[in-house]
């Protein structure tokens, strides 16, 4: 349907570019212009707000540098106004660059917070170009700047610019949504810590899509500055820029490509039928009401409720299909994940820890951690609550840099990399409370690992696969609604799912099994024996000790974040120290 | 840049002293419904006004005293908060749609002022609006001097209240984990109430300070939004001295950079601070 729409897109393109040859009324080009011109910001807004979930109300920013860009080079240095709109998308895009450089590196700084840091951004820009020589105070005149002649007229010439700009805004919106860079970003909106442990390089993405959202922007500003024809620092930098922008894409649905066009269309048509003539105060008044009502009863935009629908009617078609035999855990359903006959443990060592440290803040969860792990072996990692088994698997996978010591894995030395650099040379872990992505559907859940997991794929191949996994998991029927919709026992199983689209050489499985009832703890047993004899290494936290010993070729045991014993599992169980960790030791 | 006399400077300063009790006395509320109720009111500054120019109003058309609007408009905004927040919780709205939402009501009530009142510049004349008295060769206008000590009177006030009434733990409580806390019997729906209606309250109560001290305009209401941000920002979510503090320090610094500078390098102080914040002590927002 996406691509059906794409296409309406281009062709109305064409139709409309042929508006000005046929004599219509000049009103019809300033108005369209104007549509374009909201379609191209609010669009270009979502792209890093409503993708990545970063809202921004330093769109006006942007926009300003976009407008002062032009407005300084074709106003006041005397560049050709055509010449203008690549520096004007270069220094927005610039300037968004250097201002995510610093941003996406404090972790904390997400949602209302990072709203608000644009907005000051915005104000502090403003200051800088009023009192500077770039416009120090009167204003921009651009009524002498030469428009070349793309239409019949001056005001034609824009209109053609302004609907390019839009048509090509869109397109990119929608290359976005539908590849593997846009599956990332929603990764990101979903749980950006979570992305980055599946191997989502989410620095390097927030960077791109708020670059290309900048860059959008200028263009826009650009334009619009000879359009405006005398630009000021108060109108260019006003709030309304940012809030438009936000209310146009959350009233159309700003988890869709084309939701912000939408809003831009409908809100653009009621400012203007409204605003012009007596209604103007009664126009902004209904506007802020819309805003009220929309987000009290359709929080999630237009297309929002759209797609909401379309899931349940899945779900419903789902209830149909014929429930599951135990066709994932005996294995024949899932003929394309090949198994190997037997396990084989190599002598080879895939994960090497030396003197692995982690200090939050004085308090060591883990201390001083040496040990091996070898290829295909299953390594039970067990130890009282708090003893350091989290902060472990926690570190191994990147999401805490370790305080000091060594982690190499399959000869590479991962220590101090991003966490996307250890999925992407082959980690992969599961989590005790399972963090599925929340808008993404179980399948969409498992083929996101798979495109940025491991070696990566293309979006479409990891589709695919990702059907066989999900199959694997036991969850086909369940493939394509919302994580909200699964029980306990299911979610557990998509994580499960999801780590094994990375294809991983090293699992690291986060008591998989608490919470599980009796039949379900088997169950997940079969399953990762079955993980093992594909010939994926393991290392398997747990506290249900008879699933430790069953799947366990070695056991390590922590306590108070230090190494205490490692060996067979019957041996460290006998081992005097292990019991007094558990157990606690007699006052004889 | 020129240095001002040493007159001119303590004189900007004591200026830069009381437009941060006016920062304070619009963020304290705007603090305390963000950090206790997890909700951006953008509407405290639509309400800001909206008090400003019922008083101006009261005042001007009335011919009532301006102090006695101190009394009346604060019971009446005290139901607009109470009214507000049974809407937000009834539609159970996150923190971040609490600020698109209340925005939708600011441009409500910013139509509603430009129709009522128009677009022009209103002032309220009054007579305590120039009255002004000389301390140590330094002008200390009174309507700006009632605006700072009521913003000292009310940060100590809810600060203590916070701190030694039974209300004020419970309230805390509920800002740290509301779910818990109603299992320990607090009544989050009725406490949630007060709070959003005490809030909007010290809105219409620095609204009057605003009409006394300052012109208005219907399009003046985000102007302050940044600033105030700022000072909630600075001072800490949820804490009654800290934008006190915070406003005078924004308040002060902003009056010596336009006294060295000039007057419109001013917003550089405040925001770029927030930025400063947000960047190295995000922890506190």
């Amino acid at each position: 349907m996406n691509k059906a729409i794409v296409s309406g897109i281009v062709a109305a393109g064409i139709a409309l570019s042929t508006l000005p040859w046929l004599g219509a009324p000049a009103f019809w080009e300033s108005f369209l212009y104007l549509l374009f011109h909201w379609i191209i910001l609010a669009v270009s807004w979502n792209i890093l707000s409503g993708y990545t979930g970063y809202f921004s109300f330093g769109h006006g920013a942007f926009f300003g540098a976009g407008i002062y860009g032009t407005a300084y080079l074709a106003g006041t240095v005397g560049w050709p106004f055509l010449a203008t709109l690549p520096a004007a998308v270069l220094v927005a895009a610039a300037l968004g660059v250097a201002l995510g450089a610093v941003v996406f590196r404090v972790a904390s700084v997400r949602g209302e917070l990072f709203a608000l840091l644009t907005l000051a951004i915005t104000f502090v820009l403003a200051t800088i170009i009023l009192n500077t020589s770039i416009d120090g105070g009167p204003g921009i005149y651009l009524l002498g700047v030469d428009i070349p002649r793309l239409g019949p007229s001056p005001a034609a010439s824009l209109y053609m610019l302004g609907l390019v700009s839009a048509v090509a805004t869109l397109l990119i919106s929608y290359w976005i949504y539908a590849s593997k860079f846009g599956a990332g970003l929603f990764a990101i909106h979903d749980d950006e810590d979570v992305a980055e442990v599946m191997g989502v390089p989410t620095y390097r993405f927030k960077l791109y899509a708020l670059a290309i959202s900048c860059g959008l922007v200028g263009l826009a500003g650009g334009i619009h500055a000879v359009f405006i024809s005398y630009v000021t620092v108060s109108e260019t930098f006003s709030i309304t820029v940012p809030l438009s922008v936000v209310l146009m894409s959350i009233l159309g649905g700003s988890r869709h490509w084309i939701g912000p066009a939408v809003g831009a269309v409908f809100i653009t048509c009621l400012l203007y039928f409204f605003t012009s003539g007596d209604f103007a105060v009664f126009g902004r008044a209904m506007v802020g009401l819309i805003l009220v009502v929309v987000i009290l009863f359709m929080p999630t935009g237009v297309l929002g409720v759209f797609t909401n629908w379309r899931h349940a009617r899945r779900k419903q078609q789902a209830v149909v299909e014929p429930p599951p035999s135990h066709e994932g855990v005996d294995g024949q359903a899932a003929p394309v994940v090949r198994l190997a006959a037997k396990p084989v443990i190599s002598g080879e060592v895939l994960l090497q820890v030396r003197g692995l440290t982690k200090s939050f803040a004085g308090l060591k969860a883990l201390d001083d951690v040496t040990l091996e792990v070898r290829k295909g072996e299953i390594l039970g990692l067990i130890g009282p609550n708090g003893s350091g088994k989290s902060t472990f698997i926690n570190v191994v996978s990147g999401h805490f840099k370790s305080t000091a010591g060594e982690i190499v894995f399959d000869g590479k030395t991962l220590t101090g990399l991003d966490a996307h650099r250890f999925a992407q040379a082959g980690i992969a872990r599961t989590y005790q409370i399972p963090r599925p992505f929340g808008h993404m559907t179980v399948l969409e859940n498992v083929a996101m690992v798979g495109m940025f997991g491991g070696e990566g794929m293309s979006r479409a191949e990891a589709m695919k696969q990702a059907e066989e996994f999900v199959a694997f998991a036991g969850l086909s029927h369940r493939a394509h609604v919302l994580p909200e919709d699964l029980n306990l026992h299911q979610r557990k199983f998509l994580e499960l799912a999801r780590a094994l689209a990375a294809r991983p050489k090293l699992l690291m499985l986060d008591e998989v099994l608490s919470g599980l009832t009796p039949s379900e703890i088997n169950e997940a047993i079969e399953m990762i024996q079955r993980i093992r004899d594909r010939g994926t290494t393991i290392i398997f936290v747990e506290h249900v000790m008879r699933a430790v010993m069953a799947l366990t070729d070695r056991i390590v045991v922590l306590n108070y974040g230090g190494l205490i014993a490692q060996g067979a599992a019957v041996d460290v169980m006998n081992d005097e120290q292990v019991k007094a960790a558990y157990l606690g030791k007699a006052h004889a | 840049m020129t240095f001002p006399s040493l007159n001119l400077l303590l004189q900007s300063i004591l200026s830069g002293v009381f437009i941060g009790g006016m920062y304070s006395l619009i963020g304290l509320g705007l603090g305390l419904s963000w950090g206790l109720l997890r909700q951006i009111n953008l509407a405290h500054f639509g309400f800001v006004f909206l008090s400003a120019y019922l008083s101006y109003h009261m005042v001007s058309v009335w011919g009532l005293d301006p102090l006695l609007t101190l009394l009346i408009l604060p019971p009446f905004f005290f139901a607009i908060g109470v009214a507000q927040q049974w809407l937000l919780s009834r539609f159970k709205i996150s923190p971040f749609n609490s600020l698109l939402v209340t925005f939708g009501f600011t441009v409500m009530i910013e139509s509603l002022i430009q129709y009522v009142w128009t677009a022009d510049f209103r002032k309220l004349q009054s007579a305590y609006g120039e009255e002004k008295f000389k301390i140590a060769g330094l002008f200390v206008p009174v309507p700006e001097l009632l605006t700072l000590l009521l913003a000292i009177l009310f940060a100590f006030g809810v600060w203590a209240a916070m701190r030694f009434t039974d209300i004020g733990k419970a309230m805390r409580a509920m800002a740290e984990d509301g779910p818990i806390a109603a299992a320990f019997g607090i009544n989050q729906r009725w406490l949630s109430l007060m709070l959003s209606g005490t809030c909007v309250a010290l809105a219409s109560i620095a609204g009057v300070c605003f009409a006394l001290t300052f012109t208005l305009t219907p399009t003046q209401i985000f102007s302050w939004v940044g600033v105030v941000f700022a000072v909630v920002m600075l001072g800490g979510l949820g804490s009654a001295l800290g934008p006190l503090v915070a406003g005078i320090i924004i308040g002060v610094s902003e009056a010596i950079a336009m006294a060295i500078f000039a007057p419109s390098w001013a917003p550089i102080v405040s925001f770029s601070l927030l930025i400063l914040m947000l960047l190295f002590r995000p922890g506190r927002a």
